[in-house]
């Protein structure tokens, strides 16, 4: 079954960014349905690419477009014989006709991605104050972090870096007030209702429960990025020894 | 062909005009802070306009030719000179094997652009050759230019003949009759103009005032990544928690200390902060050229103002590509 969607909707805004970018917001409220349009809309055009498109990228509720503006000009004074006064308003009509043919499928190919965690000891420096603030033993709040579907909404932030949604409130804990000079890429933490992995070393504030042996960004390969927007992930805890080999296996 | 470097200067890069078609991984786009000067270079020693060069900051490096080489420098005026003897900007300049390019005090502007004839060897990593410094990718082993470094070019055949014929005079370096007028495309008023961004609106009437009305100043806390600037606080009606997205070279944000950051460059894919405006393609350079300490203003103008100043920019630079390629055939 294929169902067309946003055909009335008018929640749906077209911003323009700058003479090169062009917003597209489905809502305000990080939920699955907004993720799916966004994912509906950046499929679209990876299937149905415009003269002088660029880029697309998803975040969790809307798709920014970058496109050419002089390849758009260029285009249609040779094709069409006309002078597009502005680019964007050219763009903003493609736009709205890719919005109106957005279809929702069904059956979406989901990858699960997997991702071993070694949790606690000195890769989770902050796994016992997690666990305190909740007053959760350190396993619980183990057991709870690996035992949730979390959806990637979009990478972004440092390259390869997931914005996860779905980790329970159990195990949610506040920032650390004063943010670390440096945490260790791999490290998986915890901030408000967030959870993430640190795919590049940075300094950095989130509460620091574990550490994965797995490398998010991958500089050498395409796409560069481990996890895509879409993708769902679910974390497997491991032993020391466990990530050890996983170290050397790669 | 290579050059050597000698002293790097405060930081010295490779950068082209940025990576495109990764920021959806995260991946930054990066390159050239003002992309006019390096395209102008470029066009000015006979490459392709997006081809890489050296970005240099304020103080630049010292450079050793260990060929002759044919250059140009663009953008800031970093006060070039070779064994003493100043070395004029905005024209292609002929070296001799073994001088060594110096930079004394930024007279004009904050980045210079060298460019050499042929371009430099440097791999591309995820389609561009620009330096990301924080992921260690791009650019010359993903970091800036540390003494020693010797970056190599290939020869580039057929220009300026010129040069060939006055390869046996004694001087060590020679440039032509022409060159293109400095800051051609620049404005010289440090008036920035910005189209008002998505959250305008929800600015108090005061702070939208105090945005077009005020003087901002560049905070030593500016790089790449961003512009940091101070002057009136700009607040919100009320605090909205706002999701991040996507922005892009020149956005404008207020992160709430109410301190506007203009993002440039090496700014992260997305952002979470209120957008008040966004600098117009054609003032980035503008803004890429001031130097920590300066005082700027902003100017409202439309999105549609913007465009047609961007599509006149790319004419007249399209006249002067022909010129330039006019004068190198002819001289």
């Amino acid at each position: 079954m294929v169902q067309l969607i946003n055909k009335l909707d008018k929640e749906v805004k077209i911003t323009r960014l700058s003479e090169s970018a062009v917003v597209v917001s489905f809502g305000e409220e990080i939920c699955f349905d907004l993720h799916e349009k966004v994912k509906a809309l950046t499929n679209y055009l990876q299937d149905h690419s415009f003269v002088g498109l660029i880029e697309t990228v998803p975040s969790f509720t809307s798709v920014t477009i970058f496109y050419d503006p002089i390849q758009i000009y260029k285009r249609e004074r040779k094709v069409n014989h006309t002078n597009v006064e502005s680019p964007s308003d050219f763009v903003c009509a493609s736009l709205k006709e890719a919005i109106q043919n957005l279809e929702k499928k069904d059956k979406h190919r989901t990858r699960i991605v997997e991702i071993p965690v070694c949790y606690g000891g000195a890769f989770g420096p902050d796994l016992d104050y997690v666990a305190e603030h909740n007053n959760l033993s350190p396993e619980q709040v183990v057991k709870i972090h690996s035992s949730g579907d979390y959806l990637v909404y979009m990478v972004g932030f440092a390259p390869g870096f997931p914005y996860l949604g779905g980790m329970s409130g159990k195990i949610a804990t506040p920032r650390k007030k004063k943010p670390r000079i440096e945490i260790p890429q791999g490290s998986v933490g915890i901030a408000g209702m967030q959870t993430g992995v640190y795919s590049l070393s940075t300094p950095g504030g989130w509460q620091i429960i574990g550490r994965t042996p797995l490398d998010l960004f991958l500089k050498d390969k395409t796409p560069p990025s481990l996890l895509e927007s879409g993708d769902v992930v679910r974390f497997k805890p491991i032993t020391v020894e466990e990530y050890d080999d996983y170290k050397e296996g790669s | 062909m290579a050059l050597k470097v000698i002293k790097p200067g405060l930081l010295t890069t490779i950068q082209d005009l940025g990576r495109t078609g990764f920021q959806k991984h995260g991946v930054i786009m990066s390159g050239a802070m003002d992309p006019l000067s390096l395209r102008l270079a470029n066009l000015l020693v006979g490459n392709e306009e997006g081809e890489a060069a050296l970005e240099m900051t304020l103080a630049g490096p010292s450079l050793k030719f260990e060929t002759d080489t044919i250059f140009a420098i663009c953008g800031g005026d970093l006060s070039p000179t070779i064994n003493q003897k100043p070395v004029p900007i905005h024209r292609p300049i002929y070296v001799k094997r073994d001088s060594v390019l110096s930079f004394g005090p930024a007279k004009a502007g904050c980045r210079g652009y060298l460019a050499v004839a042929g371009g430099f060897d440097i791999p591309k990593v995820m389609g561009s050759k620009s330096t990301y410094l924080r992921a260690g990718i791009g650019g010359y082993h993903g970091r800036a230019l540390e003494p020693g470094d010797v970056i190599t070019y290939q020869k580039q055949k057929n220009i300026l003949p010129f040069f060939e014929e006055n390869e046996h005079k004694n001087a060590t370096f020679c440039t032509t009759d022409w060159g293109i007028e400095p800051y051609l495309f620049h404005r010289p008023k440090q008036v920035v103009r910005i189209i008002p961004g998505p959250h305008f609106e929800q600015f108090t009437k005061e702070s939208r005032e105090d945005l077009f009305h005020c003087k901002f100043k560049v905070t030593p806390q500016s790089d790449r990544m961003g512009y940091r600037l101070s002057g009136q606080l700009l607040r919100l009606e009320e605090q909205v928690e706002l999701l991040s997205e996507a922005v892009t070279f020149g956005t404008i944000q207020v992160p709430p200390d109410g301190n506007p950051i203009i993002l440039l460059a090496d700014r992260q894919t997305i952002g979470g902060y209120p957008k008040i405006g966004q600098v117009i393609d054609v003032d980035i350079p503008m803004i890429a050229q001031l130097k920590p300490g300066e005082r700027i203003s902003f100017k409202s103008v439309s999105i549609f103002e913007a465009e047609r100043l961007l599509l006149k920019r790319e004419m007249d630079l399209k006249e002067l590509k022909a010129g330039i390629l006019l004068k190198q055939m002819s001289t």
